[in-house]
């Protein structure tokens, strides 16, 4: 019972970062109808800017907000300077573009900072530690929720109480309409991906330190669940992303837990399959967001 | 172009590169080899991501089938003791076979999918392929792959030819042929078909088409020259293995179908090409640089990927029907007025109607500075 | 100022297919003027043009202050004192009301002055005011229309340009809405520019009437003149 429990408060700490990193494919998807196929290679990208922080000031804390200031500056980078120019004729276009980007980002952090593992540190022990008898956090566990709870919190704000969150959403909604209404839209498509891709910095830098280990190719199978997390939940539910992200979590660890950490992809390969079969419609968003 | 000459164009192009075999040295043989399995994997995205418009970043697994089934079966009928054309022969119909299977079973989970979704599960099934050999390691060997045993060149050829000419032969041989059958379904009703299906799965639908089916044979078509292709990696390499199919290895197929040129088969040819030539290129020109240990380690291979990753942004950006649009744009330049209006014919299976011309996924040439979104 | 809106020798169209050819026309301020005719005379085309969303191959687009509208974008419209209430109403659905008022508003600097504005929109629109916490998509075609043109009115504009605002209305509150039309023009000193099919009501309302035909100005007089043009009606507007 202690080991089903530990599982599921882990993998509802590793469902978090699955949600944040699904909610940051939601944002974009919201905004520019596009599946960025390169948000993991992004966010890989910020955690390195962050590693080369943290190596250099000696401090945690001085990564993390180097990680969101350089996976804002990368979303913006690469709305402005590619997937603006992704003509949408095709749907198949930005995701070839980003396929383009997720190789091109690999392979220059390959380059700069070579193929092999890097070892991060993490603020606090990932040990579970003993609460009312029983272990189910790790001190590090608590810290990832505070953390997205916090990031995610200030976007729901951000984009429900504000004036700019007003107008990211009209953007979203119906930007020919936005425009008229005096809404810069381009500059809020610019800042719908630096936002996303925030988010999606913060959510690898949790996750690569205790689960993945810091190299190019990390995210690959964060971005294959955090995919499988939209589709169930909806890419354009907000809320399906935070749900699906949790649930999908704690499905993983209890596969990982029970069966082997190497039969995950697998679990997931075959949650998708199940979803697409059985309720091809996914289980918070319409069906004709996915056929044709 | 009409079905005979393509039968006769095939057969000259595998007269010619075989005979090609006689004058490059033997480890340019063996990438000829390596070329023609890639290009079985592309032309099957070709018709799949082209024709069909749908997305897959399976290939590599679906490869990985076709290697896995080719080593399976070799190996068990060499533990049985069976030789001789036999034990090419079987294999490699067991490579195509096994991943048509795989293909059929994507096929039908995939078929009501579109765009990104397609392509986000197709690429979960690339993710999870060093899971799945893992998790049946006593039977697909685990993160080491299999070892093959693989049937040599007939005794009659071994003063004439070299493992690697042989091995190229019979990767010609076979991609001409899955070449040209796909040339003959993507110019046939299939072709017409499928190409509904993508422009309008509704209008194809009320004029009597089935569209899930066809999409779905679409992926098993597709998989079985992906299969093909993997078994000709198998055989070249004698090895199966899950480092060799990684979604990288699927990012570079389609890599090489866009960039090529997607929807034409000559494309798919260019693209292979470009796939083998170019690390090759790149690590020649590297190594001439007497860079630092630690610094060549890094630029090798990730140089290459750099250069595809934004080669195949470009393409998206300013030349969305690829290599061979461009050819044939600079061709139609080249030619007096009056046949300029006509599509100029290459070497390859040129579209036979409009209707047949890449339409998906080029954008029309007056839109490709495209505007910023929201405009 | 002697117009709110001048266009001059105004062609437009759609790739090579001129819809409007060299239209003339201009808008006193603090009048209502109607642009009518048939479907397919270009009216809407007029309406796309101004607000920048098509630019013309020919002519100029002029504010009464003189300020070039040929080059302006179409999100700095609305800086100009420019607003539309588009075809179909164009409430985003997925908002609340206040948050499609308080969108209107949102350009402006001064938020003091935005916020006023919404207490004025909401005693101007009494069935809004009951409904501000209420989705776009729950609101029946005649709240809409009073959204979309609360909306516009929150951006303070001193040209207002609507797009067949009765279309799919009752008459009843077609006439409702025309009417506010009236009281703000008196009231502020608003220009209208109003593009309709519901030729009997549009002429009723407005101040001058044009009539388009072929992407062509066949007619431009006082509405009530206008009007009672038999032989006018018959020929261009059929009835």
């Amino acid at each position: 019972m202690d080991r089903f429990l530990f599982l599921t408060f882990d993998g509802l700490a590793r469902g978090a970062v699955l949600a944040a990193f699904a909610l940051s494919l939601v944002l974009i998807w919201r905004a520019a109808r596009i599946v960025n196929f390169a948000q993991g290679a992004m966010a890989v990208a910020a955690t390195y800017v962050a590693f080369t922080v943290t190596a250099v000031t000696g401090s945690y804390w001085a990564g993390l907000a180097a990680a969101l200031v350089a996976g804002f500056l990368i979303g913006a980078v690469v709305e402005r300077g590619v997937m603006r120019f992704v003509g949408n004729t095709s749907p198949l276009n930005p995701v070839i573009a980003g396929l383009g980007l997720l190789m091109l980002i690999q392979a220059v952090l390959g380059m700069v900072f070579g193929n092999a593992y890097r070892t991060m540190v993490t603020p606090f022990s990932s040990d579970p530690v003993e609460m009312f008898g029983i272990t189910v956090f790790s001190s590090y566990d608590l810290f990832v929720f505070a953390c997205i709870a916090v990031l995610v919190g200030g976007l729901v704000l951000l984009f429900t109480k504000t004036p700019l969150g007003l107008r990211l959403r009209a953007s979203a909604f119906a930007p020919d309409l936005a425009r008229l209404l005096g809404v810069r839209t381009p500059r809020m498509l610019t800042l719908g991906w630096a936002l996303s891709s925030a988010l999606g910095a913060l959510a690898a830098l949790l996750v690569i330190p205790t689960e993945l280990g810091l190299n190019p190719h990390a995210a690959d199978a964060v971005f294959v669940y955090a995919f499988t997390v939209a589709v169930i939940g909806g890419l354009d539910s907000p809320a399906g992303a935070v749900l699906g992200g949790l649930a999908v979590g704690v499905l993983l660890s209890w596969v990982s837990g029970y069966w082997g950490a190497t039969l995950a992809p697998v679990a997931i390969l075959v949650l998708l399959l199940a979803v697409l079969l059985v309720r091809p419609g996914g289980i918070f968003s319409l069906a004709k967001e996915r056929t044709a | 172009m009409s079905v005979t000459k393509r039968y006769l164009l095939a057969a000259a192009a595998a007269v010619l590169l075989i005979g090609l075999t006689f004058i490059i040295p033997s480890f340019t043989s063996y990438q000829l080899a390596i070329v023609c399995a890639y290009l079985c994997g592309i032309a099957g995205l070709t018709l799949l991501t082209g024709a069909g418009g749908q997305l897959s970043l399976g290939q590599a697994a679906l490869m990985a089938a076709g290697a896995y089934s080719y080593a399976l079966s070799a190996n068990a009928m060499a533990d049985a003791g069976a030789e001789g054309p036999l034990l090419l022969l079987v294999p490699l119909a067991a490579a195509v076979f096994g991943a048509a299977v795989l293909g059929l079973a994507v096929g039908l989970a995939a078929g009501r999918l579109h765009g990104p979704y397609l392509a986000g599960f197709t690429m979960a099934l690339v993710v999870a392929l060093p899971a799945v050999t893992s998790t049946f390691s006593s039977v697909l060997g685990g993160d080491q792959g299999l070892w093959i045993t693989v049937e040599k060149r007939p005794t009659a050829l071994r003063g004439i030819v070299s493992t690697e000419a042989w091995q190229a032969w019979l990767a010609v041989i076979c991609s001409v042929l899955v070449l040209t059958l796909l040339a003959n379904l993507l110019h046939g009703r299939f072709g017409r078909h499928l190409r509904a299906v993508r422009d309008n799965p509704v209008a194809a639908a009320l004029a009597g088409i089935n569209p899930a089916r066809t999409k779905i044979t679409a992926f098993v078509i597709s998989s079985a020259a992906a299969g093909m292709g993997g078994g000709l990696l198998a055989y070249t390499t004698q090895s199966a293995g899950p480092g060799a199919y990684s979604l990288v290895f699927s990012l570079f197929l389609l890599m090489a179908a866009v960039v090529g040129g997607i929807g034409s088969l000559t494309g798919a040819v260019w693209g292979a090409l470009l796939l083998v030539a170019l690390p090759h290129l790149i690590s020649t020109a590297t190594s001439r640089l007497e860079l630092s240990a630690d610094l060549s380690q890094r630029l090798d291979g990730n140089l290459a990927v750099a250069v595809f990753g934004a080669v195949l942004i470009l393409v998206v950006l300013l030349a969305p029907q690829g290599i061979q649009g461009l050819l044939v744009r600079a061709g139609g330049r080249l030619r007096p007025p009056p046949s300029a209006s006509l599509p100029p014919r290459s070497t390859e299976p040129a579209p036979p109607s409009p209707a047949t011309a890449p339409s998906r996924i080029p954008a029309p040439s007056g839109q490709l500075p495209a505007t910023p979104k929201g405009q | 100022m002697t117009g709110g809106l001048v266009l001059e020798g105004v062609t437009a169209g759609y790739g090579s297919v001129p819809v409007l050819h060299g239209i003339n026309l201009s808008v006193e301020k603090g009048s209502i003027t109607a642009v009518v005719g048939a479907n397919g005379a270009g009216k809407t085309t007029l309406l796309r043009t101004v607000t920048g969303q098509l630019r013309p191959t020919a002519g100029s687009i002029r504010l009464g202050t003189g300020k070039d509208l040929t080059r302006v974008p179409v999100e700095e419209m609305v800086r100009h004192g420019v607003a539309l209430v588009p075809e179909g109403r164009g409430v985003i659905t997925e908002l609340t009301v206040e948050e499609n008022l308080r969108l209107g508003g949102l350009w402006r600097k001064d938020r003091r002055a935005a916020a006023a504005m919404l207490t004025r929109t909401y005693e101007l629109f009494e069935p809004l005011d009951r409904r501000r916490k209420a989705a776009g998509h729950q609101l029946s075609g005649g709240e809409r229309q009073m959204l979309a043109l609360g909306r516009a009115l929150m951006a303070a504009p001193a040209l207002l340009l609507l797009d067949e605002p009765s279309l799919g209305l009752a008459p009843k509150v077609t006439a409702q809405i025309l009417g506010m039309l009236r009281r703000l023009r008196d009231d502020t000193g608003l220009t209208v520019l109003l593009i309709e099919q519901n030729v009997r009501s549009a002429l009723t309302v407005a101040d001058h009437g044009v009539v388009l035909n072929l992407g062509r100005i066949v007619a431009s007089r006082a509405a009530a003149e206008l009007a009672e043009d038999t032989d006018l009606r018959h020929t261009y507007l059929g009835f």
